[in-house]
């Protein structure tokens, strides 16, 4: 079953096209990852999918609820992790989590069950009454990570998740990733291809807004004629793999 | 329940912050004590308590404008409240959690300035409490200043217009320094036409226990409240939909 239906979403701004007829079917529980270069649309396209922003034509269905019509019902099945970390800085790690439980308006059982549970799951326990300007940029992407999972979202976005981190940060956050494929849908924008060959189900290649290709890294590959996937990458985007 | 959440964080990272703190509860008192001390060593009648502290209680409210400014464009270039724009929270929800927490602050303030006056020379009065309760509306008119400055300027920005440009004209166009009428002229007419002076008159006349001299001055601050919390309304939902 798709969890995320697009149909030929449209974004312009002025004379640009930042998104021009995206059309893509995102499977229950598949990893897909957004890859182009900057100015490519990826963000634009999870603004438009996260109700953020509205298309200029088109429409997506995500769980079947279309952006257009249902963006409040949306918002209760989706979460988004954002580029810059999006916590509040002069709270805690527990006290951040806390405010995203009292967003959604959880019992008083529940946030603590669920602060427990994602704090395990985020290996957050040792930084858990740190304030947040305070954590390394690995921490600070984590606790990101938690607080869009407070939710229990059917789908998440995570926008450039490792951006800025260092490799063993990094290896970190690809375990918790893993941990979390198959269990959500998950959309991930990443400029680092390595993360989107180790990570993803599908990858799909934007570029000036359109969509190039959207295939599983092994088949990119195939199709670009060459076993290095940034060589790939480089193919696909110069126009040179049909 | 979602409101008094967001509302309750915000009251978090403003008293949090020491440089907070420093200028919205240390600063106004601090002044006030300087200024007695200077009116103490001085032939002519400058920064008496009870035309004084009325005037800092004013001018303290600036820093109210920063600090709602500051939350909401660090919250707003840091993406935190993208993150909280695809959560059930509805618009109505940030508005009033943005401004009501700071209200309390503005009051405390106040009242510490009061207590510090007390103990610098001001009589007793039950009119102390009308004051405090008069600056309500006064603060109002300052945390809606930083609702809309907060809603169109970056963090960088906001330190610049609400720490430095505000803050200065506050001390200069309220008469809180010195006379208006010593400048007259335009000045006193810019000066006029503005809220700051009309927010410190209300407040001297209350102490002073002359209510009737609370207007037309109370209309001032009312009509200037009201526009800007409009504005910073309209302003605010902009840039929530621009996002």
């Amino acid at each position: 079953m798709d969890a995320i239906k697009i149909v030929s979403l449209t974004k312009k701004y002025k004379d640009t096209k930042a998104v021009d007829n995206l059309s893509l079917n995102i499977k229950e529980g598949e990893l897909l990852s957004l890859l182009g270069v900057n100015g490519a649309g990826k963000t634009t396209t999870i603004k438009m999918l996260s109700c953020l922003t509205k298309p200029t034509s088109g429409d997506a269905f995500l769980c079947g609820k279309s952006i257009l019509q249902d963006a409040s019902e949306i918002k209760s099945l989706i979460a988004v992790s954002p580029q810059e970390g999006a916590v509040a800085m002069g709270l805690t790690v527990k006290e951040n989590l806390e405010l995203m439980c009292g967003v959604h308006s959880f019992s008083k059982e529940k946030r603590l069950n669920k602060i427990k549970e994602l704090t395990s799951l985020l290996s957050l326990e040792e930084v858990l009454r740190k304030k947040a300007m305070k954590l390394s940029g690995g921490y600070k992407r984590r606790l990101s990570i938690a607080m869009a999972l407070i939710s229990e979202p059917k789908i998440l976005f995570l926008d450039e998740p490792t951006l800025g981190l260092d490799v063993i940060a990094r290896a970190q956050l690809w375990d918790i990733i893993r941990e979390l494929k198959g269990k959500i849908t998950i959309i991930l924008t990443t400029h680092y291809m390595e993360e989107a060959q180790a990570l993803s189900d599908r990858i799909a290649v934007m570029k000036d807004g359109k969509l190039l290709i959207c295939d599983t890294a092994y088949n990119i590959k195939a199709k670009a004629d060459t076993d290095d996937f940034e060589q790939a990458f480089i193919r696909v985007v110069k126009g040179e793999v049909k | 329940m979602r409101m008094l959440t967001f509302a309750k964080r915000n009251v978090k990272e403003i008293l949090r912050d020491p440089v907070n703190l420093f200028f919205g509860l240390v600063f106004p008192f601090v002044l006030l004590i300087l200024l007695t001390a200077i009116q103490s060593n001085v032939p002519v009648n400058l920064f008496e308590i009870p035309h004084l502290t009325p005037g800092i209680t004013v001018f303290g409210l600036s820093f109210m404008t920063l600090f709602s400014a500051t939350i909401i464009a660090k919250d707003r270039t840091g993406s935190f409240l993208q993150r909280l724009y695809t959560t059930p929270m509805g618009s109505l929800d940030f508005i009033v959690a943005y401004t009501l927490p700071i209200i309390p602050i503005s009051v405390i303030q106040s009242v510490i300035c009061y207590v510090v006056a007390l103990f610098l020379g001001l009589e007793i009065s039950v009119n102390i409490i009308y004051a405090v309760l008069f600056i309500v509306p006064v603060s109002i008119f300052f945390i809606a200043l930083g609702l809309l400055c907060g809603s169109v300027f970056s963090d960088k920005q906001v330190g610049g217009i609400c720490g430095a440009l505000l803050t200065n004209l506050c001390a200069f166009l309220s008469g809180v320094w010195f006379d208006l009428k010593l400048v007259g002229g335009v000045f006193e007419k810019i000066a006029n036409l503005l809220p700051f002076v009309h927010a410190v008159e209300i407040e001297r006349a209350v102490i002073n226990g002359d209510f009737s001299a609370v207007f037309p001055h109370l209309y001032w601050v009312l009509a200037y409240a009201i526009i800007t919390l409009l504005l910073a309304v309209l302003l605010f939902l902009r840039q929530m939909n621009k996002q």
